[in-house]
């Protein structure tokens, strides 16, 4: 706690007469919008924070230790739980590590259809975002047209693996199963019909007054001020910076697809404003819609899963790899020591890292602005606490 | 059922005259009558609020208990009142009990001057539009109360919001009442919607269209204010849930926690009613001479129809709007209201008057 009394309430210099007591609030681990068990201890003006501390550790659930106890192909279903909105990504994250640590190839085909639910993924995940975000600032509405949208994805991927929130779909050395009959039709269906309701969207919430007039200009993070805090993801490139893993350090057949990487311009209000943040993760979902096409477009035949030995050992040494994730990079550093479990396992979230510099952004803003740019970095607790 | 209201009263007041007790058994049998005015409104508001935000929604709103669902009010008045009565340990146990009583009685309070027919009105008074303007600003005092008393943060902060507001917008509210004050000369509702009788089609009477260039702004800007003094979306900001959890109503739960729910849904209509017999012509209909809505009792009980179905329909504009549009934030709903609200309701007020003074009425 040390520093936090020194704060001064923001916007009373000069006000000598008037004193009023700043009050501390605790907003969270139970409140309605901190997405999960996010805790903000706030100390408050009135309605203007001076300053803000987040607290996580509340569903902490030792996912990287387990990591080192269990056999590597047995630890894919507990990545599923740290984002559990992007749970295909999470998989594709741990198995394109595990592969690259044990040097196993992958065939083309499951190359692809990994492609797909990814993006899949990111778009219910950036869909959930969307819905959120009305949520967080009083509407209601859009929340249940995008959980229409997604429900779609949802039950696309229920036929793909019986699943619809925690896939373990990907698996080390390719994908579960091909994908059922009628997949890539239902596929290439939703591509059109979100297509359409992406410009509803964009009338009933992006373009709305009072939506701009809460995200315009609020919790402004600079290009320089988004690299220095270590942020990735659709919270990076909303400040200018575009900077995307399937570009940078291509991964599986990005660099064979045709897509742009959309970053914020500042055209509501502030370049790196909430606004910018959320328009980026709407424009892809359009980016998202067109790999997906092309994918199912030049889909190849074959297997689905390379032969990967039952008894895989971690050979000894290092591994890095990040993937982008639709919250930002998620990397997995794993080290092997010639056994079965990994020797160290280190999980890198996106959403942690951009979570870390709300205390600076909520300085100066107001409660309701909270709410906003919380909102805005799009953190799910799941993978801050793992 | 306010014109049975009106007839109550009429039926009781000379019995009740004669003594204490009797005035005392008046009281309570008004107010039994008004509570359940109140009540029944908010059960049929409640109903279309759900089923229309479930129409807004692409979903089916509540459709299991009743035809239409028309009976999940019931089902979840039952619900409210089979709960726990909880007061927080650390709350101002007196306050507490006392504040949803005191927001409720502003409500209650309002259907007394709120005329639905010439007849169909329980106080029939010079004063009806001052008292419903004092009346409604009376609610500020419970939900301060319900703030403060709760001993929760988020509780004092949305009492602190809900007094900000209100202070705020009953300023162009109460410009716009006296430009109407000043047009037909009356504070008497009634008799300002007995003057909206006559014209083109019985329609041209009607304050909108008598006196269009003002007029107009000034009920856009009286609906904007309503739905700020009735704490509805996009000025919901003492309760709002993703912010403040409830505001004021985070400790109330079970009755006590309806009540402030009547009490919106009643401040709703009553709004929207006093809206449409300023604005919008009051009772009077298009094609239906204005004698006879105020004439026989058939008319009147047509009257009030006419009454209710406008309000409804305000009120229906009202739901529309919350489960549309996103919440403004505090400093932009007092910004709205003293740079743009109020001066136009000044520049309404004037240009009424000169309207007057130029056309006559």
């Amino acid at each position: 706690m040390e520093g936090f009394e020194t704060f001064d309430a923001a916007g009373t210099e000069g006000v000598t007469d008037v004193r009023t007591q700043e009050m501390f609030i605790n907003m969270g681990p139970q409140h309605p919008s901190t997405h999960g068990v996010l805790r903000v201890l706030l100390k408050a003006d009135g309605e203007v924070i001076a300053a803000a501390r987040p607290y996580v550790g509340y569903i902490h659930r030792c996912a990287e230790k387990i990591g080192e106890v269990l056999p590597l192909e047995q630890f894919t279903p507990y990545t599923d739980r740290y984002d559990y909105l992007s749970a295909m990504n999470n998989n594709l994250g741990y198995c394109l590590a595990v592969e690259k640590l044990c040097g196993i190839e992958v065939p083309e085909r499951a190359q692809y259809i990994r492609v797909i639910v990814a993006e899949l993924n990111r778009i219910a995940s950036h869909l959930v975002a969307f819905g959120t975000y009305g949520l967080d600032l009083g509407a209601f509405t859009p929340f249940c047209y995008a959980f229409r949208d997604r429900e779609w994805i949802l039950s696309l991927f229920e036929r793909l693996c019986g699943a619809r929130l925690t896939y373990n779909y990907v698996c080390i050395g390719g994908v579960r199963h091909d994908l059922p009959e009628g997949f890539a039709e239902g596929t290439r269906n939703f591509c059109d019909h979100m297509e359409k309701t992406w410009k509803e969207y964009d009338t009933l919430l992006t373009r709305n007054p009072i939506f701009l007039q809460r995200t315009a200009g609020i919790g402004v993070v600079s290009p320089g001020e988004a690299r220095a805090w270590g942020f990735t993801g659709p919270c990076l490139r909303g400040s200018g910076v575009a900077y995307d893993l399937r570009r940078a350090r291509p991964y599986l057949v990005y660099d064979k697809l045709d897509f742009e990487i959309p970053t914020g311009k500042g055209e509501a209000g502030v370049q790196g404003d909430c606004w910018d943040r959320y328009y980026v993760r709407m424009l892809e979902i359009l980016e998202s819609i067109k790999i997906v096409r092309q994918c199912l477009d030049v889909l190849p035949g074959g297997e689905v899963r390379a032969k990967v030995s039952k008894a895989l050992k971690a050979p000894e040494k290092e591994v890095y790899l990040g993937v982008e994730n639709p919250r930002g990079e998620l990397g997995h550093y794993i080290v092997g020591d010639g056994k079965k479990a990994a020797y160290r396992m280190r999980v890198r979230g996106p959403s942690f890292a951009n979570l870390t510099i709300l205390g600076k952004l909520l300085e100066g803003a107001m409660i309701a602005d909270a709410v906003a740019i919380i909102g805005s970095l799009d953190i799910v607790l799941g993978e801050v606490d793992r | 059922m306010t014109a049975l209201l009106g007839n109550a009263g009429g039926l009781f007041a000379p019995w009740a005259g004669g003594s204490w007790i009797g005035w005392i058994f008046f009281a309570l049998v008004a107010g039994g009558i008004a509570f359940s005015i109140i009540g029944g409104l908010a059960y049929i508001l409640v109903w279309a609020e759900r089923r229309g935000a479930g129409r807004i929604q692409h979903r089916r709103g509540p459709n299991r208990v009743g035809p239409w669902g028309l009976l999940q009010s019931l089902a979840d008045t039952l619900k409210l009142l089979s709960k726990e009565d909880l007061i927080p340990k650390a709350a101002d146990s007196i306050l507490f009990v006392l504040a949803p009583a005191v927001v409720m009685a502003s409500a209650l309070g309002c259907f007394t001057a709120l005329p639905f027919s010439r007849d169909g009105v329980a106080a029939d008074m010079p004063l009806g539009v001052y008292l419903i303007m004092a009346m409604l600003a009376f609610s500020v005092i419970g939900v301060v109360m319900a703030g403060w008393a709760s001993n929760n943060k988020w509780s004092v902060l949305g009492a602190m919001r809900e007094a900000a507001q209100m202070i705020a917008y009953e300023i162009p509210l109460g410009l716009l009442v006296l430009s109407a004050v000043v047009w037909y000369g009356s504070l008497n509702l009634g008799v300002m919607a007995e003057k909206q009788a006559g014209g083109w089609l019985n329609v041209g009477h009607w304050f909108v269209f008598r006196n269009p260039v003002f007029a107009i702004p000034g009920f856009i800007v009286f609906f904007v204010s309503i739905l700020a003094m009735t704490k509805r979306l996009p000025f919901d900001l003492p309760e709002g849930e993703s912010e403040l959890v409830a505001g004021f109503m985070t400790e109330y739960s079970g009755m006590r926690w309806s009540f402030f729910f009547m009490e919106e849904y009643g401040a709703m209509f009553i709004t929207s009613a006093v809206a449409v017999l300023i604005f919008l012509g009051g009772w009077n209909l298009p094609f239906v001479p204005g004698e006879w809505l105020t004439g026989s009792f058939l008319g009147q009980l047509v009257a009030a129809g006419v009454m209710f179905g406008k309000s409804l329909a305000l009120v229906l504009v009202m739901i529309w709007i919350r489960w549309t549009w996103p919440r403004l934030r505090v400093d932009q709903v007092t910004a709205l209201c003293y740079k743009y609200l109020t001066p136009l309701a000044f520049v309404c007020l004037l240009g009424t008057c000169l309207w007057k003074y130029a056309f006559g009425m």
